[in-house]
């Protein structure tokens, strides 16, 4: 396609340009263009919560939005939450109190705590199931995920 | 998703002037939430996108002491993330709060939620209770009308292809009123009210009369329906059940709700006037009138 826009962004700390369709949604330059493939696909239309990023501080479905919306911008994903090899205290409770099966809403989920933590470090847990009410997992039954959460706040 | 051409103007009058020069192939873009996806299912295809967020007046929130005025492209979050707002119209508050999860609500507008037109709109009865005015522009002129008269049907608005909804001006509450919203859903997130209301209740100085009331309710009519003699049946009446009953009565026989996958007919209205009775308690407790809401 001609109709091709360049949007200069940064992404997990680092500056990108990247060239999209305006029809491109965040989510898709992301995994498709950037090969930023943490982020997950799941319904595609705001429901599921798997796509979650965090754009200059909000945490979004990248679904919902188109990419060439963010120009300028500060995007953080899932591939920014560990520092090189040493896991986000996140990744580390999600892994010891098993808040994970399949993995595909994972990445979701650690945005959202993330997001979550970044506003309020020491959330109850009240808050924390209310933030993570955007986020399917058809897997564990939620429990583990709060009680992940809930580590990572003890951490 | 077709293609289509993105635009992002930083003027209102530029705006205005692409709105009048793509007529109806183009549409604004708020939050996204509602748009991108009925562009992704085919029921909405724009040869333009206008992004909204980009220009002053739609991204302003302003408390002054006259009025609050939120910018068409402003989030919920931002809304709910505003310390005085929660406090000065907590019905806005509780209707931010409560549409979509986080994820939608950092995106999800209040002018995109009345321009949707959907009957279940959560963020429209709680303005229209406000006495909200709508701010329209186009090349034409500007003009207002009362938020109540935006929506027209489900999906449809009074906005002219070429208008853009600016602002919504909320007149800041009088001391000794409170307002309150509602939303029945079976869950606590992420789904659409079977049912909601919102009541706005101005009390005398004892918190023991009504002195005036608003009342809407929404997903119970083609559109989010201001029930104006809800609210005018409790003017003058004693803060009491027997004045709550009523106007509860009256929200429940003004609803025209369907019969689908969300609730029946008979559920609905029924909810319609618990929803508007339990509204009314709190908003009369939050402007600390009768027994603290023990009426």
């Amino acid at each position: 396609m001609s109709n091709k826009s360049l949007v200069t962004a940064t992404i997990n700390g680092e500056d990108k340009e990247f060239l999209c369709e305006p029809r491109q949604s965040l989510l898709e330059v992301l995994r498709d263009v950037l090969y930023l493939t943490g982020t997950k696909e799941g319904c595609n239309d705001g429901n599921c919560g798997a796509c979650s990023v965090i754009v200059d501080g909000v945490l979004l479905d990248s679904c919902c939005m188109l990419a060439v919306e963010a120009e300028g911008s500060s995007i953080e994903t899932i591939e920014g939450l560990a520092t090189g090899t040493e896991l986000h205290p996140l990744q580390r409770a999600f892994l010891e109190e098993t808040g994970l099966q399949c993995g595909i809403c994972t990445p979701g989920f650690l945005m959202a705590a993330k997001a979550l933590l970044d506003k309020t470090p020491k959330p109850d847990e009240q808050q924390v199931r209310h933030w993570l009410a955007g986020n399917l997992c058809r897997c564990t039954g939620y429990d583990k995920l709060v009680r992940s959460v809930l580590k990572a706040v003890e951490a | 998703m077709k293609d289509f051409q993105y635009l992002a103007p930083r003027k209102l009058d530029e705006a205005a002037a692409l709105m009048d020069a793509h007529g109806g192939s183009a549409q604004l873009l708020a939050g996204g939430t509602d748009l991108l996806i009925f562009m992704r299912n085919g029921r909405k295809s724009p040869d333009v996108i206008i992004d909204a967020k980009k220009i002053p007046e739609l991204t302003r929130l302003q408390l002054d002491d006259e009025q609050l005025t939120i910018g068409a492209a402003v989030s919920c979050r931002t809304v709910w993330e505003h310390p005085e707002i929660s406090e000065r119209f907590p019905a806005l508050t509780d209707a931010a709060t409560l549409i979509g999860g986080i994820q939608i609500q950092g995106r999800a507008t209040f002018g995109g939620n009345l321009c949707n037109a959907a009957p279940s709109a959560d963020t429209v009865p709680p303005v229209i209770v406000y006495g909200a005015t709508a701010h329209i522009v186009s090349s034409r002129g500007e003009r207002q009308a009362p938020v109540e008269e935006i929506c027209t049907g489900p999906g449809s608005t009074s906005l002219a292809a070429d208008e853009i909804l600016v602002s919504l001006t909320v007149p800041r509450p009088r001391a000794n009123s409170g307002a309150a919203f509602l939303r029945f859903i079976p869950r606590n997130e992420m789904d659409i009210a079977v049912a909601n209301a919102a009541a706005r209740v101005d009390l005398d100085e004892a918190g023991e009369t009504f002195e005036s009331a608003r009342i809407a309710i929404g997903a119970v009519a083609p559109v989010p329906l201001f029930v104006e003699a809800a609210g005018a049946a409790l003017s003058g009446k004693p803060v009491n059940d027997e004045s709550i009953a009523e106007a509860a009565r009256i929200a429940r026989d003004a609803a025209t709700p369907i019969n689908d996958m969300r609730g029946t007919i008979e559920h609905r209205k029924q909810l319609v006037e618990v929803l508007t009775a339990r509204a009314l308690r709190r908003a009369i407790a939050r402007a600390g009138g009768g027994t603290r809401g023990q009426t």
